[in-house]
């Protein structure tokens, strides 16, 4: 895997800009949305998945195709739940038929 | 680079912008769930392409049934987690969701690592992509077991107290001493399989000894550390494979949880550096003083506490875990509808860190349908309690505890709600211990305070029935 000074320099500054972009979009954030925020962050992540996918389409060996076939399923486990727990955690949120 | 190539870099983009959309969303009650279903679309998008695209060719490649069959069984096991569990489970369920998801970077780094180390026998790996793989794997490693026994303090399986032993924190540093000489070793003498796999065991053992020392209490703040974490090695693993969309996104939520991390330490008056090293609740002092309290703790009968609420004209309501744990949240409700129905102003005071997690009371008062205009921050209803004629408390414990306010005590300097301030406090506890943090709280031997003993769910239930016949 040779990654050029290019790329790299690419990166670092995708990098950069990415980390500003995640401090600003979460500074002012109410309370009671804490716990949604850091799940649906949290499934955000799960996009590590991808990451497996890509090790286990080119394993090889037989420990490379177990470890990576481990990495897809806590990757999906991470996405999947991570999107649905979400989800779940914000529609109790919106019910909220009438006001008394 | 190929058509494919180019849209390949082009549906990175849109993954990496849905993502950001999604937290912004996420930060707004009104736009929140939109947020979230968007992120969605963003990863199935960026998934769905790297299963059929590769290499600029169209074609799933020949493990594509490797990946398949991992999917369903990880996303059959992510469904059935996140829709069967109860709402009180949460942090738990996203604290395992987050190891699975450290375990999965620490997983790719180590097969890079294989695979690279076989292909250049005997040569050393460019430092650049030996430092992102050893960060992978070390946070990715850390991650997964931390978040493992974070899950094990939420659910009671490991002791919530800081778990310590004599000389816990030189064991801590000489690991992660270790662990960077094994490091350095990897990346400028010798890119050895073996070592690299003590690596990553020493980091996995790292993530124990990080998060045991630390109480349960302070559980919240470390699963959204370590979510912040699996988000840096998600990151660490994009640079590795050179995947734009790994990097956006874990850099997003390596930032945006750190942010978080620290909101939450401030709700709490502390810093991360006192939540990771100081053992909250270990005072030696703990056992001696809640025996002594114990004695002139009060109770009172149902009837009367039902009395009290029903002719008062202000009451306010302050939920915490006993409350989750009890699933008492639906009596809740119909405590607060019979009270309102009889002309009494009812209010719920929320502790930014009531609960579990940050919101854990929102939430699960939103599911028993209380409205949010019920439900106030701490700031707002502070004032409140000095003409309130009973401040309920219902197994809310550390967030009311007049300890906070006075030096030497663990939670010193914690902001708390001011229920010492009202008429009446009556108390619902399930037992005559010591809160999760395990601190004496001299709120329960406070002369206006009266304690109802037992699980929140039944006692709220006969309250009910005792505001109906009051």
């Amino acid at each position: 895997m040779e990654l050029s000074a290019f790329e790299l320099l690419s990166a670092l500054f995708i990098l950069v800009l990415a980390a500003f972009v995640g401090f600003e979009v979460v500074s002012k954030v109410p309370t009671m949305l804490h716990t949604p925020l850091m799940s649906g962050a949290n499934a955000v992540h799960g996009v590590i998945v991808v990451g497996a996918m890509l090790v286990a389409a080119t394993a090889d060996s037989p420990v490379a195709v177990v470890l990576a076939f481990l990495g897809v399923i806590l990757g999906t486990i991470n996405v999947v739940g991570g999107f649905v727990v979400t989800d779940r955690m914000l529609e109790m949120f919106k019910k909220r038929p009438g006001r008394d | 680079m190929n058509t494919l190539d180019i849209l390949t870099f082009l549906v990175w983009l849109v993954a990496g912008v849905t993502f950001i959309l999604a937290l912004k969303f996420l930060a707004s009650p009104s736009t929140a769930r939109r947020g979230n279903l968007l992120g969605a679309a963003g990863m199935v998008l960026v998934v769905a392409w790297t299963f059929f695209v590769r290499d600029g060719q169209f074609g799933a490649g020949a493990n594509w049934w490797l990946i398949v069959v991992a999917g369903v069984i990880g996303a059959v096991a992510g469904w059935l987690g996140a829709k069967r569990v109860a709402m009180t489970a949460m942090p738990q369920m996203v604290a395992i969701f987050n190891g699975a998801g450290g375990g999965a970077a620490a997983l790719v780094a180590v097969v890079e690592f294989m695979r690279d180390s076989e292909l250049h026998p005997g040569e050393l790996l460019p430092l650049a992509f030996v430092i992102a793989t050893l960060l992978g794997a070390i946070i990715g490693a850390v991650s997964l077991t931390g978040s493992v026994v974070a899950f094990g303090k939420l659910q009671g399986l490991i002791a919530a107290r800081p778990v310590k032993y004599p000389g816990s924190q030189l064991v801590t540093a000489a690991l992660f001493l270790a662990v960077v000489a094994i490091g350095i070793y990897l990346a400028a003498v010798s890119p050895s399989v073996p070592l690299f796999l003590l690596f990553v065991v020493l980091s996995l053992i790292l993530g124990v000894q990080l998060v045991m020392p630390i109480g349960g209490a302070d559980m919240p703040v470390v699963v959204s550390l370590l979510n912040s974490y699996t988000g840096i090695a998600v990151a660490a693993t994009g640079i590795v494979l050179s995947n734009y969309a790994l990097l956006i996104a874990g850099t997003l939520v390596g930032a945006s949880g750190a942010i978080l991390t620290q909101l939450m330490t401030r709700a709490m008056n502390r810093s991360l550096f006192n939540v990771l090293f100081a053992g909250f609740g270990t005072g030696g002092g703990t056992v001696a003083a809640g025996a002594e309290g114990e004695e002139q703790l009060r109770e009172i009968t149902v009837e009367d506490a039902a009395v009290l609420m029903a002719y008062g004209k202000r009451v306010i309501i302050v939920p915490g875990y006993g409350m989750a744990v009890a699933q008492a949240q639906g009596p809740v409700r119909e405590l607060m509808d019979l009270l309102i129905a009889r002309g009494v102003d009812v209010q719920f005071a929320i502790h930014p860190v009531a609960g579990r997690m940050p919101g854990h009371m929102n939430v699960l008062l939103a599911e028993a349908n209380v409205p949010y205009d019920r439900l106030k921050e701490m700031d707002e209803i502070n004032d409140d309690f000095a003409d309130t004629d009973v401040a309920l408390i219902i197994g809310a414990n550390d967030v009311v505890n007049p300890a906070a306010r006075e030096e030497g005590s663990p939670i010193s300097g914690m902001p708390i709600l001011n229920v010492d301030q009202a008429h009446n406090i009556i108390v619902l506890k399930r037992g005559r211990g010591a809160g999760f943090a395990g601190i004496p709280n001299p709120l329960f031997s406070n002369e206006k305070t009266t304690m109802l003993f037992g699980d929140a769910k039944p006692s709220v239930a006969a309250l009910v029935t005792g505001v109906k016949q009051a």
